[in-house]
């Protein structure tokens, strides 16, 4: 087992991620983010609370999008239903969509289909933790990335939260 | 994640685990159906024949949302058009079905246990939209939605379940899923339309008393008198039933306390219950059709075919 990202290590990347998200949207004027279902969420929870700091005037727009249902893998096995909760329009908005690892790409894309389903955004980008390069099945990339890192198929990547492991890291098994 | 049994053939084969999963898989499916575009690609491999031995207007047309919501190929058959009027028996109708491919089915039929017959006999999965006297799972689990998103829960939920029980799959499906999710039930109609050994059975209690219900009870499921049925005369007539059974506004405000009216549809306006009721302000009869959408997705997306388990 080796170690990715520490505790420390993981606060100054969200830091980061905020403030890159910052540079190329002002304010966040007309920009939304989407954190994805399930795991995705608390990095999208850290990096919207970062922002909430760096804009304590804005109200900043925040969703959480489930893809179960888009997923391309469906009729191989039923994966359970997480709650999708964006109660705004996005259509005409930047939207930057938060997960935490990019691997193979199919849950982006499934989360880019899905998307379109609530109104065609003026443009979407995406923000991981861990980039998992050359990896991809899909012709999918990331524009904020916390660390890209070379892995085998057969390694996985866990990343743990306070919320879910009681500590915040990122290892490689 | 799977519901335990293959089909749907009745709340009685459900465990308390599935009808939660059902629960909230519609939950997240009604979300969908706020969406700008109110459908999702779940099923676009999966075709569905919708096979209606009977009459329906709202059951058939909200199975036909929801496969249509989940992007399935919808195959629509009405006894009457079709060569059952010919002869043609059931098992051999569907077998002809689904040689071209169908993945699942959607069965109404007046004959109770029709669909599990079905079961016995073909691969696909059955989704039973009501079957004689019997069962009307799909109606139940909207039922229980539309309860649950009242309320909040179900457990302990105090539920009168009011007419023609006798005739009625919706009381059978909804005494299963009620008894399974821990609500109180309280049956109450006369006499002749409540079968005897009610509360030995299902441990319901059964009152003749409309008004005693009513006070007890959160929540009243009124149902239709099923004229199609009744091969005798169960009762005088439709206004003396009316008279002693109907739910009227006034009997309501009596109460002082707010019951939320509940139906399955098709009302008989002035005959189980007033216009001012079933339009009134506890009235959550459109929300249940609504609902039923979501809850039918739910189920036919839980049971849909996958690799993993043909």
């Amino acid at each position: 087992m080796k170690s990715i990202l520490t505790q420390k290590q993981i606060q100054i990347t969200v830091k980061r991620l905020a403030h890159q998200i910052l540079e190329n949207h002002i304010n966040l004027e007309n920009t939304v983010l989407i954190g994805i279902q399930p795991r995705g969420i608390f990095l999208s929870d850290r990096i919207v609370d970062e922002l909430k700091t760096l804009l304590p005037q804005e109200k900043i727009v925040y969703g959480k999008l489930d893809i179960t249902f888009y997923r391309d893998d469906i009729r191989q096995e039923l994966k359970l239903a997480n709650t999708t909760d964006i109660p705004f329009s996005t259509a005409g908005k930047n939207i930057i969509i938060i997960d935490d690892v990019l691997w193979t790409g199919r849950t982006t894309r499934a989360a880019l289909d899905a998307l379109v389903d609530f109104g065609r955004p003026s443009r979407l980008e995406l923000c991981v933790l861990i980039d998992r390069r050359f990896s991809r099945e899909v012709p999918i990339q990331a524009d904020y990335v916390g660390r890209a890192i070379d892995t085998f198929p057969s390694q996985k990547v866990f990343v743990r939260w306070k919320e879910n492991f009681g500590a915040d890291e990122v290892v490689l098994e | 994640m799977r519901l335990s049994s293959k089909n749907l053939l009745g709340i009685k084969d459900l465990t308390r685990d599935d009808i939660q999963l059902i629960l909230s898989t519609a939950g997240q499916f009604k979300e969908v159906l706020q969406r700008p575009v109110k459908k999702v690609p779940s099923l676009r491999d999966v075709t569905i024949v919708n096979l209606f031995y009977e009459n329906s207007t709202r059951t058939r047309f909200s199975f036909e949302l929801a496969e249509k919501r989940l992007s399935a190929d919808v195959l629509n058959f009405a006894a009457g058009t079709s060569s059952a009027a010919k002869g043609e028996t059931l098992l051999d109708t569907v077998n002809n079905i689904l040689s071209m491919k169908v993945d699942m089915v959607v069965m109404r039929h007046s004959a109770s246990g029709a669909p599990h017959f079905l079961s016995q006999h073909i691969p696909a999965a059955i989704v039973n939209a009501g079957d004689g006297i019997n069962e009307h799972p799909t109606q139940a689990l909207l039922d229980a939605y539309s309860m649950q998103e009242k309320f909040g829960k179900l457990e302990g939920l105090k539920v009168a379940i009011i007419g023609d029980i006798m005739h009625s799959r919706v009381a059978l499906s909804n005494i299963y899923l009620l008894k399974k999710m821990g609500a109180e039930i309280t049956i109450a109609g006369p006499p002749t339309l409540i079968p005897k050994y009610m509360q030995e059975a299902f441990g319901v209690h059964v009152t003749f008393n409309l008004k005693e219900a009513l006070a007890w009870c959160d929540v009243a499921n009124v149902l239709r008198i099923q004229l199609e049925r009744q091969n005798q005369p169960l009762f005088s007539s439709l206004r003396e039933y009316n008279l002693a059974y109907g739910i009227r506004r006034n009997l309501l405000d009596s109460l002082r306390k707010e019951i939320v009216i509940m139906h399955p549809g098709p009302i008989n306006r002035g005959v189980e219950l007033d216009s001012d009721v079933a339009d009134g302000p506890y009235s959550i009869i459109l929300n249940q059709v609504e609902n039923g959408v979501a809850v039918r997705m739910a189920v036919l997306y839980l049971l849909s075919p996958t690799s993993s388990n043909s």
